[in-house]
């Protein structure tokens, strides 16, 4: 019987398990996907908003503001990198003047600290490669930018570590009050028990609060599309840079990341579907076409990849948290600006699991570090040397563009959350994520997970379900 | 000090260090990034090697495997397993293995030989869904030869470069149907004999101005749309057509691999991403050569065999202080000739001049000036880029020479 | 009388060639063709054509090993040759050149690599 059981392993999901497990309470996690942060937790702007978009008084003013100034604190616990690299909100008219002074208002009454609005020549001191047309911005230093699915990876982790349980591929298809607990039921046939439950099904968070009772939450999904360009473009901006918002939404952005690339994006276009995750000519066209308005520079060439990811938009304008059946609490609707709010939801939700009784005792044993995934890389020659001498695993190198070496890729499959498939290896130490995207290590990867996993090289999967790399064995079928 | 690094051990690694082993170099270490000697060779199974080399035609293996034995014999030094991570300006070399940790080495002189990768799929910007099943052809090549699996069973190929043509084939003798190599250009980017006997044998079509448009399928590939494009490359939308597949074999082009060579800051060509190289094959730092993939895309192992020889020689030359490097001559293209290797002439020696065209011409005339004046010509009835030209530029051809421009002219 | 044209694979090159044939499929005269191999291509190409194969075979440690047809054999005959080799068993140790099926359509299968 666990305490608390909370569904869906992305951000908001895996900041509340690792803040619920510094008290003791037996906690679990489920997740339908092969692997946590599979939603919009790993395909989103990577970005700690300052707090200056959001309608004050609103949760996401509130929590957003709260959560950035929490994040610093969270992601050197947990060894994620993390940085304040400052917001540029660009305009380029008096129509756009006018908007920027409106966030800035609005910043100012959220609680965002350093605001200001900057003219075009301090605009262009700070950053070279803005386009020489821009008259002015809005001036956020304490945005940051941070690593969303290496947050989540970790904070699930660091959870587990304290004694959380993950159930991995446990799709929820029924949530059965009894009287004292809830039965929950996977698409397989699995069941656990939990006294309370959290809803943080993302895209999905409306069909599992439908499950526990009737509610009025209805969540759609909106598309954003992404490029993302290789380290040599990486320099290009310092700041996150936005265009000024429009009617088309926040708008396209374009940001160094914490692990020096170049992101560009996202689109907004509202979907039916909840698993479309496709990305199309138009999007990626319309992404480019932005960023070339803000910055001047930017080299197709140089593109890595391309991604979608698919908001969670609830239907109140707002982020929805709140409890529509007994000991059943809703984390729903967390669209933009959740990433960053995210430690803060943590907080709200568990001072709604005290209000609603779960007993809290501090769990004493609770250790809030985790080793960095990246630490082998980051450390010192010596250091290093003295690593490779008692493992060897970590001087054969496997991923050639990003130097990821065999024995941190075994580390990864061996760490909580393990990672049980190539893209899991991929988001937790790189490999695969270099220019060459995997063509000359997948083979490789692939040899170790099986190995680890002790399971069959053609059983390995890129994500889990059916994503099998392999269709079979040479020598097997030519009968013509 | 070691007096000559080779960083990789492929098919130009090893030519290049006979030839320095015979030009009288005893102090040679090559670094190799994979468990064997051989390269990309090892996985490219057919045949079609060496003809102009050996006189034969040879496996990758066997090519490769000819090499080895003569690199073992001499017992020129090599590091298996060993990625060079780091080269400065200064010859010191940061490499990684299981066994001696990370490392560094100080050379007399370098040759950088580590080859090319492929392009992949996120490169080109494909949309669609981004499910297990999209494969760059030689990982495919890797797996059905090396690993002994199969990446898929109903296979559509976007590019007809040659590892994908090749790959065409060796998918269909697995078992595999392959449905359509598709090539955004009006020609072919692989050789006409591949075209022949990997396609027409197994009678797969080659469908040109064609490319893919989107990916379909959420965990595995379930099918691909493609398009006829126009002029310009713009997918022309009713002719967008679905093809039921489970992988996309990707042949799209390679890169050289020059990522430490730009981290040591040598001047890298734009349109080759290797090396601007003189004529011995040294970059812009004295002492750094490079030769085969890494310095342009070959088509052919022999010409890597035989530039590597002309890069070893000549960083043999350089440990011994006798390389030339005398006069300062220039290269120029005009629009037709996309680039040449090498880019400038510093001896007034017998030249070979290797160059890539930028289209398909017909009865093309290859004209050097010097200046204004024509200092040499050959036609040649066809010409296209898949297919690298060569020509012999004469040392009393250089006697007065300045400034090179190598031009193409059709009629 | 007949023309065929024909991609010579004999060489890179890939030369454009036509072979005209008299009723019986007789090969009157191979023009296009920039050397001699060319014409006896085109010749072969029309009346018995033959491929080279190249392959892997499997081992007895469960790897697989290249192997080669050591002289073309008949296009026609290219799967059964396959199916022959995905049938066969490699014993290691093999050096290069050893043969591991002998008598395949006029040829013999060689592994293309050493092993131990």
């Amino acid at each position: 019987m666990y305490d608390v059981a909370i569904i869906g392993g992305g951000v908001v999901g895996g900041m509340l398990a690792r803040a619920l497990s510094s008290y003791k309470l037996k906690l679990c996690i489920v997740e339908k996907e092969n692997d946590v942060a599979m939603g919009a937790s790993k395909a989103n702007s990577a970005i700690v908003h300052a707090g200056f978009d959001a309608e004050p008084g609103t949760l996401k003013a509130k929590l957003n503001v709260r959560g950035s100034e929490m994040m610093e604190q969270v992601a050197k616990e947990l060894g994620v990198k993390y940085k304040r690299n400052g917001s540029l909100v660009v305009g380029f008219n008096d129509d756009d003047k006018k908007i920027i002074e409106e966030l800035y208002e609005r910043g100012i009454k959220n609680g965002v600290k350093e605001l200001s609005i900057i003219e075009s020549s301090e605009l262009h001191t700070l950053e070279a490669n803005i386009s020489p047309d821009a008259t002015c911005a809005l001036n956020a230093p304490t945005g940051a930018i941070i690593c969303p699915y290496e947050l989540t990876i970790a904070a699930i982790g660091n959870a587990m570590d304290n004694g959380a349980d993950l159930k991995v591929n446990f799709e929820v298809s029924k949530l059965n009050l009894c009287n004292e607990f809830y039965e929950i039921t996977s698409t397989d046939g699995d069941m656990i028990k939990a006294k309370y439950v959290v809803n943080a099904a993302g895209v999905n968070a409306d069909s599992v609060a439908a499950m526990a009772n009737e509610t009025d939450i209805k969540i759609h999904p909106r598309r954003g599309e992404y490029v993302l360009l290789d380290k040599t473009s990486g320099g290009l901006v310092s700041h996150t840079i936005f265009r000024t918002p429009s009617a088309m939404g926040k708008g396209i952005l374009v940001t160094p990341t914490v692990d020096g690339n170049l992101l560009l994006g996202p689109t907004a276009k509202d979907m039916e579907d909840k698993s479309d995750t496709a990305t199309t000519a138009d999007g990626l066209s319309n992404v480019l076409a932005n960023c070339s308005e803000t910055t001047v520079g930017i080299n197709l060439r140089d593109t890595i990849t391309s991604f979608c990811g698919l908001r969670a938009v609830g239907n109140t304008g707002d982020f929805i948290i709140n409890s529509t059946a007994e000991r059943f609490i809703n984390a729903a609707g967390i669209e933009s600006p959740g990433l960053s709010a995210s430690p803060a939801i943590a907080e709200y939700i568990i001072d709604m699991l005290l209000s609603m009784g779960l007993e809290l005792t501090k769990n004493e044993k609770f250790n809030p570090i985790r080793k960095p995934a990246h630490l082998f890389r980051e450390s010192s020659v010596a250091e290093r040397n003295r690593i490779i001498a008692e493992n060897r695993a970590y001087g054969r190198i496997i991923c050639r563009c990003e130097g990821v070496s065999e024995g941190e890729i075994r580390e990864a499959i061996r760490t909580n959350p393990p990672a049980r498939d190539l893209d899991g290896v991929k988001r937790r130490t790189r490999a695969q994520m270099g220019r060459c995207q995997g063509g000359f290590c997948m083979p490789y990867i692939t040899e170790i997970l099986s190995e680890e996993l002790g399971v069959t090289y053609d059983s390995i999967t890129k994500n889990g379900g059916n994503s099998k790399l392999i269709t079979g064995k040479t020598k097997e079928g030519c009968e013509r | 000090m070691t007096e000559l690094v080779i960083i990789g051990g492929g098919p130009a690694g090893m030519s290049a260090a006979l030839a320095a082993y015979e030009n009288g170099v005893r102090d040679i270490l090559i670094l190799e990034r994979d468990e064997r000697l051989g390269g990309i060779l090892q996985q490219c199974i057919h045949n079609g090697f060496g003809l102009h080399r050996f006189g034969e035609e040879l496996t990758g293996p066997e090519y490769a495997w000819r090499y080895e034995e003569r690199v073992r014999e001499l017992g020129i030094p090599f590091k298996l397993n060993t990625m060079v991570m780091n080269i400065t300006a200064d010859k010191e070399i940061t490499a990684t293995n299981s066994i001696d940790g990370i490392f560094t080495i100080q050379a007399k002189a370098i040759i950088l030989a580590m080859g090319c990768r492929e392009r992949s799929r996120g490169a080109l910007n494909i949309a669609g869904t981004r499910p297990a099943g999209v494969y760059s052809a030689g990982t495919a090549q890797k797996l059905v030869n090396m690993k002994g699996y199969m990446p898929g069973k109903n296979v559509v190929i976007l590019g007809s470069g040659d590892i994908g043509l090749i790959m065409a084939r060796r998918m269909s003798l697995e078992g595999a149907k392959v449905k359509a190599v598709c090539e955004l250009m009006p020609y072919s980017g692989g050789l006409a004999r591949n075209i022949e006997q990997c396609l027409n044998d197994f009678n797969i079509p080659l469908l040109l101005s064609h490319t893919v448009v989107k990916v379909h399928g959420k965990k595995r590939v379930e099918g691909v749309t493609i398009a006829k494009v126009d002029q310009f490359g713009k997918p022309i939308e009713d002719t967008m057509e679905f093809i039921e597949c489970d992988t996309l074999l990707l042949s799209v082009g390679l890169i050289p691999e020059n990522e430490i060579s730009r981290s040591a800051g040598i001047d890298i060509n734009r349109i080759t991403n290797g090396a601007y190289v003189t004529q011995s094959r040294e970059t812009s730092i004295p002492g750094v050569f490079a030769c085969g993939n890494v310095l342009h895309v070959h088509d052919l192992v022999d010409y890597v065999s035989e530039e590597a020889e002309i890069a070893g020689e000549n960083a043999a030359l350089y440990i011994k202080g006798e390389l030339k490097n005398d006069i300062d001559i220039p290269i120029e293209t005009d629009g037709k000739v996309r680039y040449t290797v090498p880019q400038r002439i510093t001896a007034k020696e017998d030249t070979k001049i290797f160059f890539r065209v930028a289209n398909v011409y017909e009865n093309a005339t290859i004209k050097v000036y010097n200046g204004d004046e024509i200092i040499f010509k050959t036609s040649k009835s066809k010409v296209a880029p898949g297919e690298m030209q060569c020509i012999t530029l004469k040392a009393q051809l250089l006697q007065n020479a300045e400034k090179l421009r190598i031009g193409l002219e059709v009629f | 009388m007949a023309t065929r044209e024909l991609i010579c694979i004999i060489c890179p090159k890939g030369c454009n060639l036509k072979a005209e044939l008299d009723e019986d499929g007789k090969v009157l005269e191979v023009t296009g063709n920039t050397c001699k191999r060319g014409a006896e291509y085109a010749e072969n190409e029309c009346t018995n054509p033959m491929r080279t194969v190249t392959s892997t075979m499997r081992c007895s440690d469960g790897t697989v090993i290249p192997v080669k047809t050591t002289t073309p054999i008949p296009k026609g005959k290219i799967y059964e040759c396959m199916n022959l080799i995905n049938k066969g068993v490699v014993n290691l140790p093999v050096h290069i050149g050893d043969i591991v099926i002998a008598d395949v359509f006029g040829s013999n299968i060689a592994v293309t690599e050493n092993r131990t």
